[in-house]
């Protein structure tokens, strides 16, 4: 097992801010925001960005997590999924919601994420930040923001770390094969 | 995770907890406008009554449909059952027909568990109450309902260590008190048992419960609740106790004894209830009873029980 480290916590840091920057200039402003962080590591880099959104602009912005385990296509062909909790604290409707996750793959997660947005109401714009783009869409999905896009093969695992789940901030890349 | 729920005794602590977790986020959604979740869309679940019942039965139902599956109701009144179908012969019928759960309640003790053993269906099966020997969710949702009344909303992953749960009443016909035992047991919960000699059954004894036949006693320390059993007249088939007047002056919930209790502990009664004979009204609408909220937390533990036993591949979910 080799696994390379292709973000740094300086890297990780930079990369949030720039999203950061990047969902205050295309909203012009942080009025209307709403952060929905994908559970586990999406709520984390939500939290991240939002606080970061508060060092730019002095502005706290309504930070959730939507889990979306029931609402995937693929629950009956792996192991049972125990869902985690979703938290949404303001009303969606007519709000823009960026929603947030480590790492986009095949699209399955968003698409799914968009189904429990349904659910919960009906923003007037949806956007999406994610970490790593990785590539292997399966659907026709994309990102507005993106710390880094990563081309990466289906056989690596992208691992994304963060200092509140695993004690340190770092993205590595895992070429599998032999140790 | 576990294919069948039969009975609480062979549920492990860790397997209880992600289930009442899993309960916490289905609860959650009982806030929201559309309550409904497509986890079960496509799935077809049987629910097999072979008893009367009113709120297991539509509780199923209602976690059933929140969870987006197709449902079949049937009981036994007014099915083939009455022209002398066997269980074997109805169970058959419903394969043919495509079902992929079963939930079934059934007046012979082991009849979930012959479904589960035997190659007549090869889908998950919930035991809704079988005779007098298990009744898994129910004991679920009072646990639930137990353990958020006292961990509030920091329960998730927590057991019931160390609360102290006296169970009073019909021990001897109760399927409810026998998953309560168990389950609370795996918890960490401590339960004493309190009943009229003639209605603990033999091999209690080796029950993981304190047995006790003077209620007074057993309420004179803190207890965190008190679980009333429905008194099972329609299962008495002799004389139990004398008369119903002595049965609630030594082992019913009166108005003296709910004054002697204190603020703090909680009345729990998995219903129906026979009010003036092992709970008086007082206490049974008392801002202490959580026998509503037992009935509302009995659709998120069932729709946490379903959505783990009816989702996820068959080889990996096989304990």
């Amino acid at each position: 097992m080799t696994a390379n480290t292709v973000m740094q916590s300086a890297d990780v840091a930079r990369a949030v801010t720039r999203i950061a920057h990047e969902i205050l200039e295309s909203n012009r402003g942080s009025d209307n925001l709403v952060l929905l962080g994908i559970p586990t590591r999406g709520v984390t880099l939500a939290a991240r960005i939002a606080a970061a959104i508060f060092e730019i602009d002095g502005a706290t912005v309504p930070l959730g997590s939507l889990d979306v385990t029931m609402y995937r296509d693929d629950l009956h062909d792996n192991p049972m999924r125990e869902p985690a909790p979703t938290t949404v604290p303001v009303d969606i409707d007519q709000a823009t919601v960026v929603l947030v996750d480590d790492v986009l793959y095949s699209g399955r997660t968003v698409r799914a994420a968009l189904d429990a947005l349904t659910d919960l109401g009906r923003p007037d714009i949806v956007r999406l930040a994610v970490l790593i783009d990785r590539g292997h869409r399966e659907l026709p999905i994309r990102a507005d923001y993106v710390g880094k896009n990563l081309p990466s093969s289906p056989g690596e695992r992208i691992n994304v770390c963060f200092v509140e789940t695993d004690d340190v901030d770092a993205v590595d890349i895992d070429r599998g094969g032999s140790s | 995770m576990i294919r069948h729920l039969l009975s609480t005794r062979d549920l492990s602590r860790t397997s209880a907890i992600a289930l009442l977790d899993t309960a916490e986020d289905m609860a959650a959604l009982g806030a929201r406008e559309n309550k409904k979740l497509p986890a079960l869309r496509g799935k077809t679940i049987v629910n097999l009554f072979y008893e009367d019942s009113t709120r297991t039965r539509i509780s199923f139902e209602v976690a059933q449909k929140r969870l987006s599956a197709d449902v079949i109701n049937f009981s036994a009144r007014g099915s083939s059952v009455s022209k002398g179908e066997s269980l074997k012969d109805t169970i058959l019928t419903l394969r043919e027909l495509g079902v992929d759960g079963v939930v079934i309640r059934h007046p012979s003790s082991g009849a979930p568990q012959l479904l589960a053993e035997r190659d007549w269906i090869d889908v998950p099966v919930v035991n809704a109450g079988d005779g007098t020997h298990e009744h898994p969710t129910q004991a679920l949702l009072d646990a639930f309902t137990l353990r958020k009344e006292v961990s509030g909303d920091d329960s998730r992953g927590r057991g019931l260590d160390g609360a102290r749960v006296v169970i009073v009443g019909d021990v001897f016909h109760s399927r409810v008190a026998r998953s309560n035992i168990w389950l609370l047991e795996h918890l960490g919960a401590r339960v004493t048992v309190v009943a009229p000699a003639t209605l603990i059954p033999s091999g209690a004894e080796r029950w993981p419960i304190t047995v006790s036949y003077d209620l007074d006693a057993a309420l004179s320390e803190p207890v965190d609740a008190v679980m009333m059993l429905r008194v099972q007249s329609e299962r008495m088939r002799e004389a139990f106790f004398p008369n119903a007047h002595e049965y609630a002056q030594g082992w019913g919930l009166t108005e003296e004894r709910f004054a002697r209790l204190a603020p703090s502990t909680l009345i729990m009664h998995p219903g129906p209830m026979n009010r003036g004979l092992e709970i008086c009204s007082a206490a049974a609408d008392s801002s202490q009873s959580v026998i509503l909220q037992q009935v509302a937390n009995g659709v998120f533990v069932r729709m946490a029980v379903l959505y783990s036993i009816l989702t996820g591949t068959s080889e990996v979910s096989h304990e």
